[in-house]
């Protein structure tokens, strides 16, 4: 059964996942198209990863329909998971063998002819940039390519999509970039990419459409700048007054841009003209110790639509 | 720089994925040998040193030693009607295949769910649970079968018993590695935390079956309430079928069929635990 063009890769409805009393994944929606790059955004424990697993046939659903590259995961795990490339969280690479081996033992399990293996291999090590860590062994690897690997490994069997469980969580910031380009690269292809974060950063620069999960439950749906228009203003003003002060400061504030949002370090204007909304606080009499404005971001989005902060 | 990127494309028109699920479902659990077997290799010299060392240890230090003083104080055919090296050289060969499996069974099994977790590794590729229960102790078994086939050969060389006969301790010895590796895998896979406990099987299985299943001595040697242990023990069922074939000690067609019953069923049963333990572990 192969997909058409325009028939979603992936598509659930009402899915859900419990384990006993605790609802990890509580009945969601979503389609995501062929060549997209589609995010799951949410912070820790949302069930980003749980539904990461229902697609790849590794965790069976407790309720709702799913149809993953036109297959049913609840009886055609083999047929899914044969199409598919996953990046899990861990990297769960064998470290045993040097690094072309583990790329030559995965590919195995496709039961792709071994010269084929040996073939591919060799070309994604140099797509991830590790050509001279071939025989170099895993453990002595840095983060960043045992990352890089962990994706090539993913890559061996020609993946119609990418599954991305946190691809660059506990990177350093340029092994991050690195990685992005590499993702980059294999969204220009038309692999689809699906991806959980809960960096908003790398969520703006990869996704083309993403859902922002909270509790297991799908909060809103868009694509990155489409969502800030929609939950939150053009510009942010961030002021510090000291931590004892802020509340106090925030009511002075009041009336001052579309919104005010007080965290424990710092209260936010939300105002379309942010250094307009400054000099507003300034005619006040109040003076932060602080003071800076940004462009809204997705982590005002997921603020303003949970009350909390995605990294905790 | 693109280069790279057409070419990833260009190969990727290889694969044809309805042809990748359909041999994953066939040949998977060949796949996971073939994975494990490609791990041994980083440690080939070690594996092979002892593959080959250890029978010889064991047959030397006991022949050269032991069996002196038991033949010197029983006679040359005091223990079971033959020698005593030859009396002793079945079971040992067993004790080996026994303890080789259920070592592998133990630190493998844990560390592939916890320290290196190659099982969820495996279980993102298309093959499924059961292979990779089957492809894993098959591997057990090449690994199991070197140190036999060193036993095997100095049992030749020494002149041991019945040539023949001494063929057959190989499938014996796999046998029994099996339904001992099904059974450690088992209940191994269970255990999701390392308080020590993983080491008990060496200590409080592997050891006592070993003494206490005629391994040195006939299991009627012991007081009549421990025969139970040689009764349960997978390792007495492979002994005896071992020393039918090496000397031809007495063996009723009967009780042929039930060591062989035994290992079979053990292996069986346990092989089914494994693959439901394994799946339920997998399916997260």
């Amino acid at each position: 059964m192969p997909t058409t063009a325009s028939a979603p890769v992936i598509a659930a409805t009402g899915l859900t996942k419990r384990y006993g009393d605790f609802t990890a994944v509580d009945g969601i929606d979503f389609e995501i198209a062929p060549g997209e790059a589609f995010g799951f955004l949410g912070p820790n424990g949302a069930g980003k990863s749980t539904t990461m697993r229902m697609i790849a046939a590794t965790s069976t659903r407790t309720s709702g329909e799913l149809s993953v590259l036109g297959f049913d995961p609840a009886d055609h795990g083999p047929e899914i998971r044969a199409q598919l490339g996953i990046v899990p969280q861990a990297d769960q690479l064998d470290e045993e063998l040097r690094v072309i081996d583990n790329l030559i033992v995965y590919g195995r399990y496709f039961g792709l002819p071994l010269p084929y293996v040996r073939r591919r291999a060799e070309e994604l090590l140099e797509f991830a940039q590790l050509t001279e860590k071939r025989k170099a062994r895993v453990d002595g690897l840095s983060g960043g390519m045992k990352r890089r690997l962990t994706i090539a490994r993913g890559l061996i069997n020609a993946p119609k999509a990418m599954l991305l469980d946190e691809p660059t969580t506990g990177l350093d910031p340029q092994a991050r970039h690195v990685l992005w380009d590499r993702l980059f690269r294999l969204k220009e292809e038309g692999t689809t990419l699906v991806l959980t974060t809960h960096y908003m950063d790398e969520a703006e620069q990869l996704c083309d459409r993403l859902v922002v999960v909270d509790k297991g439950a799908i909060v809103a749906e868009g694509s990155p700048s489409a969502l800030i228009r929609q939950y939150s203003t053009r510009e942010v003003l961030e002021v510090r007054f000291g931590s004892a002060r802020n509340e106090e400061a925030a009511r002075g504030i009041e009336g001052i841009g579309e919104r005010i949002e007080v965290l424990p370090d710092r209260v936010l204007v939300y105002a379309d003209d942010g250094e307009a909304a400054m000099s507003a606080v300034h005619d006040r009499g109040l003076s932060p110790v602080t003071s800076l404005v940004r462009r809204s971001s997705l982590e005002d989005v997921f603020l303003r639509l949970t009350g909390r902060s995605l990294v905790d | 720089m693109s280069a790279i990127a057409s070419r990833i494309t260009a190969d990727a028109d290889a694969v044809d994925h309805a042809v990748v699920a359909r041999r994953a479902r066939t040949r998977g659990w060949w796949y996971v040998a073939e994975h494990r077997i490609r791990s041994m290799r980083s440690y080939v010299a070690s594996w092979f040193g002892l593959s080959i060392g250890e029978p010889f240890l064991f047959v030397m230090g006991l022949g050269l030693g032991l069996a002196l003083l038991v033949d010197a104080n029983q006679g040359a055919q005091g223990v079971d009607g033959v020698p005593y090296l030859v009396f002793i050289a079945p079971a040992l060969m067993m004790a080996s295949a026994m303890q080789t499996s259920a070592n592998e069974n133990t630190w493998g099994v844990f560390g592939g769910f916890k320290w290196f977790p190659m099982f969820f590794a495996m279980n993102g590729t298309p093959i499924s649970a059961a292979q990779i229960v089957l492809g894993y102790q098959l591997a057990t078994l090449v690994r199991v079968a070197l140190p036999l086939v060193t036993f095997t050969a100095m049992i030749l060389l020494l002149g041991l018993g019945d040539a023949a006969g001494a063929l057959l301790l190989l499938p014996i010895g796999l046998l029994l590695a099996a339904s001992m590796g099904f059974a450690v895998m088992a209940w191994v896979a269970t255990q999701t935390r390392d308080r020590g406990q993983l080491s008990f099987i060496e200590r409080f299985v592997v050891l006592p079956l070993t003494l206490f299943s005629g391994t040195y001595f006939p299991l009627e040697t012991l007081p009549w309430f421990l025969h139970w242990i040689g009764w349960i023990s997978p390792l007495w069922h492979a002994a005896e079928l071992g020393r039918a074939a090496l000397y031809g000690a007495p063996l009723t067609p009967l009780m042929a069929l039930v060591h062989v019953g035994f290992l079979i069923l053990l292996a069986v049963v346990a092989c089914a635990l494994s693959i439901r333990i394994f799946r339920k572990r997998l399916d997260r």
